[in-house]
């Protein structure tokens, strides 16, 4: 045990795996010394582990009417109550948690490396194509997300995935703003001259040498915007727009307890409960990595 | 719903930044550059809501002519419509259109788009500005104690606060405002924006309801407005409220940590004067991006609070044309929701330059 902590904190790492698992322990370390920071990745954990283990976690299946139980109040059976359908809602919200990740995790996948080329196309290259690249980030950025977001869904059509696709069209120009700036800071230093003269191209530059450099700030800034993509989806939801039922997403759920909200609250507030928890702890992790990974922003915001 | 373009740092910082006119310098210059980004944005949302209005999967010929319409009817509507034209044509003569007003006619209300957003924008201006005086009127106040008293528990108080801001969905806060303020306690009024018994009594000038009804002499008209305005303007505030105090906090800090505060202290000037006249004096001017910011984000923000508290304004008229497969009021509202956002981005960026010194 205290061979592999002596190998985790080593100062003079052997091989680049070393190397690499050295900063991860820092960065691990540093994170869980912020108790905001360690509730965040409690949250976030609990999170992932609920979507992989719901058939194990819900007690009642989240699809399928039981009419004799219907909009019964939270007790030991049902702890957050049962919808109009006489479906458990806790079991409803578990099986949520599943829709909420993958929503988050593609809108990630899709809209970061979009914004990370743009960026260091745009920051590496520089001139007009820098100048149209980010004229156009510009334009998006000073749009409104949410209702650009509602409008692509209008003309895609209803649907989780046309969600999701909407949410990231209007998700990338922050990442590339990031990519940009980070990329300016290096573009003329040693270390890309030398591949430059090695004869690499400017494609494997920016792909092997420039953009792994623009990740650390890219995932601080993805992380923080994690609850604005879970508000926006949940929004989208709401509206009718996002999932449609009978799947279990939150958004989708407060929509349908809306009618019953003067008598049975609980039907539209318990999954409420599940976005803000979930939304706080990605702002608590965010928040945590920037400080450690990003100290020059740190306190700005 | 999401706060978030205003919300972060970054926004404030790319909002900054001179762009792609960076070689037009001082008050003028600085803003014919906003109205050339400005119109240069506005013709890139056009581009959108036009590229959206062709990739719906509606043949707006086939709405016109109907499916049994033979080869040669489809053909001659279809070159009636221009839809044979090159789309860069198409879109130049959508931009002339739009610019002339003319958004088309909404399928469920079948009048022209213009007229109805005409009609419905005032009632979403309202709340959105009651929101902003509440935000601002309780964030800056609240963020200046926070950095006054860095890492106190009233710091961390208004830091949570802030979070929440960020991570609490508003129509979720809309659902629970209503079951507890107006079904629980009984002191918010009903959804909607008057009483029913008080609805047409007064003249519409301005289209906001305070002003009008102050305008007739109708105290008991403005007290039922007022009443149905507090709880959806208090809850939209309170997202503008957690950014501006974040944001606030932040300028205040950099500014508590500089040597002309201790100078201050140390002549002795009492603690109030130094807070608000010397450390806040150059706070000012970020500030004003920040609530610029804020504002055009509770303009979008509206929509979803619009829609919980059945308020007749844009927010409530873009939903329900969404549900109704409304292409024209869907696009349209996009337009001007978006053309509003973008000029107070773009009119709160420049009149940050114009009167901040160091950028001149």
């Amino acid at each position: 045990m205290a061979g592999a902590i002596d190998w985790l904190t080593a100062d003079s790492p052997a091989s680049r795996l070393q190397a690499r698992a050295v900063r991860i322990w820092a960065i691990g370390g540093a994170l869980m010394r912020n108790p905001l920071a360690a509730l965040g990745i409690a949250i976030v954990l609990v999170l992932i582990v609920t979507a992989a283990f719901a058939p194990w976690i819900a007690p009642y299946p989240p699809i399928g009417q039981d009419l004799g139980n219907r909009l019964l109040p939270p007790s030991a059976m049902h702890w957050m109550g049962t919808d109009e359908l006489g479906r458990d809602i806790f079991s409803r919200v578990v099986y949520g948690a599943r829709i909420t990740l993958l929503i988050v995790i593609l809108v990630a996948v899709i809209a970061a490396p979009v914004g990370l080329i743009v960026g260091a196309v745009s920051g590496y290259f520089g001139g007009w194509i820098d100048r149209v690249l980010m004229g156009l980030t510009d334009m998006f950025l000073s749009m409104p997300k949410l209702i650009l977001a509602l409008a692509f869904v209008a003309a895609l059509g209803p649907g989780i995935e046309n969600a999701i696709i909407a949410i990231a069209i209007t998700a990338w120009p922050p990442y590339a703003r990031i990519a940009r700036a980070e990329t300016l800071t290096f573009r003329n230093s040693e270390f890309i001259d030398a591949v430059r003269l090695q004869g690499a191209s400017s494609g494997r530059i920016i792909v092997r040498h420039v953009l792994p450099l623009c990740v650390s700030s890219t995932i601080v800034r993805v992380t923080l915007d994690m609850a604005g993509i879970i508000l926006i989806a949940a929004g989208l939801g709401f509206l009718g727009l996002g999932a449609q039922p009978p799947l279990p997403e939150w958004g989708a759920m407060i929509s349908r307890g809306r009618s019953f909200i003067l008598d049975q609250w609980w039907v539209a507030t318990m999954p409420g409960f599940a976005i803000i928890v979930v939304s706080l702890g990605f702002c608590f992790l965010g928040d945590g990595l920037r400080d450690v990974l990003d100290p020059k922003q740190g306190g700005k915001s | 719903m999401s706060f978030e373009p205003a919300a972060s740092p970054d926004a404030v910082r790319a909002a900054s930044g001179r762009g792609a006119f960076a070689r037009l310098r001082g008050p003028a210059g600085s803003a014919l550059a906003m109205v050339l980004t400005v119109a240069l944005t506005f013709l890139g949302l056009l581009a959108i809501t036009f590229f959206i209005g062709r990739v719906v999967p509606i043949d707006p010929v086939l709405a016109v002519v109907g499916d049994r319409a033979s080869t040669e009817v489809y053909e001659q509507v279809r070159i009636e419509m221009g839809l044979d034209r090159p789309l860069v044509v198409q879109f130049f003569s959508y931009v002339g259109e739009v610019l002339r007003g003319d958004l088309g006619m909404s399928i469920s209300t079948n009048r022209p788009v213009a007229e109805d957003l005409a009609r419905v924008f005032p009632a979403t201006l309202e709340m959105a500005t009651i929101g902003i005086v509440i935000g601002v009127g309780l964030g800056v106040p609240l963020g200046v104690w926070a950095a006054y008293r860095q890492g106190s528990w009233i710091d961390q108080a208004i830091r949570v606060f802030g979070l929440a801001g960020y991570s609490v969905p508003a129509f979720w806060l809309g659902l629970v405002g209503l079951a507890v303020f107006y079904a629980g306690l009984g002191w918010a009024a009903a959804p909607g924006r008057l009483s029913i018994f008080y609805e047409g009594l007064v003249p519409q000038v301005t289209g906001l309801l305070l002003v009008d009804s102050l305008i007739a002499g109708d105290m008991a008209v403005f007290r039922d407005a007022a009443h149905h305005l507090a709880l959806p303007a208090l809850i939209l505030g309170f997202f503008s409220l957690a950014y501006i105090a974040r944001m606030t906090r932040s300028l205040m800090l950099d500014q508590f940590g500089q040597e002309y505060v201790t100078t201050a202290r140390v002549k002795g000037v009492p603690e109030w004067r130094v807070i608000w006249v010397h450390a806040f004096r150059p706070v000012r001017v970020p500030l004003i991006t920040v609530i610029g910011l804020s504002y055009a984000a509770l303009l979008e923000g509206s929509v979803m609070i619009e829609t919980v508290f059945s308020w007749p304004g844009i927010g409530n008229y873009l939903t329900t044309a969404l549900l109704n497969a409304d292409m024209n009021a869907v696009l349209g509202a996009t337009l001007v929701i978006g053309a509003v956002f973008i000029v107070i981005n773009k009119v709160s960026d420049v009149l940050y330059r114009i009167l901040d010194a160091r950028s001149r």
